[in-house]
This record gives structure tokens, C-alpha cells and sequence, in this order.
């Protein structure tokens, strides 16, 4: 018996679409209350996501020469931005598990642990030779275009372009 | 001195920390949702370019939410760059500055260096690595390692998860390797 999700994957059921969405993927929705809620409730990660914009900028983060200055060791910066946000994070998680804080729709916080996965070495060093040359990581190519830089739009197509040849090749890769 | 004009200075790199920091709170309280921004590559695959990958079949309809939050990054970035910024040029490392000269950069009116991320550079044998290739390799790259700098080195760290700090430090290594060696012969094309 498999259980419809929606029209558009009849065949696939909950479980399955879960895990094909949580292959190689950090932040999964685990949420069960979506499904029960108008698609307006998305406006909140929009105004969360303007919010984030505003840092990136305003902290540099999203500058090709801050990005050259932390790996050529010329400025403290961004490891200071990078070192405060996971203490942040940390303490916020620590917060959030210690005290069993529900959301604001009143479902419990869900943690998953991650599998070490040998993409995690090869992937990561790919990644990190990108983010030097593009001054980028995915989050500041979208806040570049934003900032007016119309063609870094180029990079986010070659990026997207990127994902889709990891997701063709994926089974013959070292996982 | 208005808030406005408070915000608008170059932020800290402590209150800035603190500030991304919090979004993973916010993410979790506001929806269970976990911090992560390479995903939305990935559903955007889903959403428009499937190609019968199993990779790619899956409903990305139940992360649409990654998609409304880039949305608002774009949306905060530009607010920030029209409305957050003073005239004043980007400070950048003296060192830094004296070896970009060199390759014919002195640009430092935007946080990109305009002389290396405009239309004219694209079409060229720069413009394809700063670009085309940079972004293959930040897509591949994040896709394979199952996360980038948002959803590693921040949400996966805060959680904790070891996974993540080996992905960390590979990123780190990667581009260390890249910035000294890869970067300064490829602005010499």
C-alpha cells in the first residue's frame, strides 16, 4: 500500500519522498503541520530570508574581497562573523533542546543526526575551490543579485547547472 | 545619529555573527525548519528539470519554503543595498589591495570588484571560470558534500554534528588552495 502525497506523485509515498529528499541534504522539512496550512505561511521565510539578506550585506559576508582576505589569513573578519553566528547557533540549539521549545504553530523541534558520507571530503574540497573563485557561497550569490550584480545570475544558472550533473551522476560517485 | 543611519554603517563582525547566528533559531521556532540554503538548487532541479533522475524525483512542493526564503534573501540584499549603505569605498587589506593591482583591479566602490563581475567580463576567458566554472563547482561541490556554509558550517555545527565540521574543513581547505594558487593565476588570463 503507498499513500498519494499530492497529484503531481502519484506512486511515491511519504516515507519514500522523504528519504530521496534527505539524500545528500542538510536541511530536510520535517515539518507534519505544512501540509495542513495555506501556502501564505510561507511569507514568514520570506520576511526570515530579508531579514538574513540585510546580514549578509551589511556583515560583507557576500564580498569577493572579504572571501580573498580569510583564505589568503590578510583579515580576522569573517572568521569572527563565521566563529559568533556557530557560537550563536550552539547556544540557540542548546536553548531550543534543554528547554523543549515548540514552534509557533505548537509542534515540537525535531532533530536528525547526519551521516558521514565520503561526499562530505570530496564535495567539500570542490566546493571550497568554487567559493574562492565566485567570492560566493549559495547563500551571497543570491544576495549578489540582489545587490545589482545582474550577472552573477549567470553563476546561480551554472550552480543549478553544477546540482543537476552531481544528481545524474550520483550513483557512480563515491558516496 | 538616526537608527537608520546606525544600521547603515559596515556592521561589526560580533553583532553580525550574533545576527546570521540567529536565523537558525528563527528557522526552527518559526516552522521546524532547519537552516540550510544549497537545497533550493536542488529543488529547483526538481521543479523544472527532473529528467527522470531518482535524484530529482521527489515533491519539492515540501520545501518550497527553502525557495520563499532565498526569495527573501535577493528581497534583503537589494533593501540593504539601496537603502543600508554608505558612500564610502569597501576597506579592504592593504596586501590584498596591492596584489589585485597588479591584475588591474582598483575598483573598490561595491563589495564585488565591477572590473571582474560585470556583463563585458562574462564573455571572455575570465568570465568563464569567475563565473560558469565557479559556479559549477559551488553547485557540484555543495550538492555532493550534502550541504554549503549555511547548512555545514552553521546549522550542522550548531547541531553539533560532526559530519558537518569535517565538511567545514574541507570547504576551508578547498579554499585556501583555491585563493593562493588557482585565483591569482586565473586573474592573470
Amino acid at each position: 500500500m503507498t499513500k498519494d502525497i499530492n497529484s503531481d506523485s502519484p506512486g511515491i509515498d511519504k516515507q519514500k519522498d522523504f528519504e530521496i529528499r534527505s539524500q545528500n541534504a542538510q536541511c530536510v522539512n520535517v515539518s507534519e503541520v505544512d501540509d495542513t496550512k495555506p501556502w501564505f505561511v510561507n511569507l514568514r521565510y520570506l520576511v526570515a530570508g530579508v531579514l538574513f539578506g540585510i546580514a549578509l550585506v551589511k556583515s560583507e559576508v557576500v564580498s569577493w574581497f572579504r572571501i580573498q582576505e580569510m583564505f589568503r589569513l590578510e583579515s580576522f573578519h569573517m572568521y569572527g562573523v563565521m566563529g559568533v553566528a556557530v557560537v550563536t547557533g550552539m547556544i540557540s540549539v542548546f536553548l531550543i533542546k534543554k528547554f523543549k521549545a515548540k514552534t509557533i504553530d505548537g509542534e515540537s523541534i525535531v532533530f536528525t543526526d547526519k551521516r558521514f558520507l565520503k561526499g562530505q571530503v570530496y564535495g567539500g574540497l570542490i566546493f571550497g575551490i568554487g567559493w574562492a573563485i565566485t567570492g560566493a557561497c549559495p547563500g551571497p550569490l543570491f544576495a549578489q543579485l540582489g545587490m545589482g550584480f545582474t550577472a552573477v545570475g549567470v553563476t546561480i544558472i551554472s550552480a543549478i547547472a553544477g546540482t543537476w550533473v552531481y544528481g545524474l551522476l550520483r550513483e557512480k560517485l563515491p558516496n | 545619529m538616526t537608527v537608520l543611519e546606525f544600521i547603515s554603517q559596515p556592521w561589526h563582525w560580533a553583532p553580525a555573527g550574533v545576527v546570521i547566528g540567529l536565523t537558525v533559531p528563527m528557522l526552527l521556532l518559526l516552522g521546524n525548519k532547519h537552516f540550510g540554503i544549497s537545497g533550493n538548487l536542488r529543488h529547483i532541479c526538481a521543479a523544472c528539470i527532473p529528467a527522470d533522475i531518482p535524484f530529482f524525483k521527489y515533491n519539492w512542493k515540501k520545501e518550497v519554503w527553502n525557495l520563499f526564503f532565498v526569495a527573501g534573501i535577493v528581497i534583503g540584499a537589494f533593501i540593504a543595498s539601496q537603502f543600508l549603505m554608505t558612500p564610502d569605498p569597501i576597506q579592504v587589506a592593504p596586501t590584498l589591495a596591492t596584489d589585485l593591482e597588479q591584475y588591474g583591479i582598483d575598483d573598490y566602490s561595491k563589495m564585488l570588484p565591477v572590473q571582474l563581475f560585470s556583463w563585458d567580463m562574462l564573455f571572455s576567458l575570465k568570465g568563464l571560470f569567475f563565473f560558469v566554472i565557479g559556479g559549477f563547482l559551488v553547485g557540484f561541490g555543495t550538492r555532493y558534500a550534502g550541504g554549503c556554509t549555511s547548512g555545514h558550517a552553521i546549522m550542522g555545527l550548531s547541531n553539533l554534528q560532526w559530519p558537518s565540521l569535517v565538511a567545514t574543513i574541507m570547504f576551508m581547505i578547498g579554499g585556501f588552495i583555491s585563493a593562493n594558487l588557482i585565483v591569482p593565476f586565473l586573474l592573470k588570463l
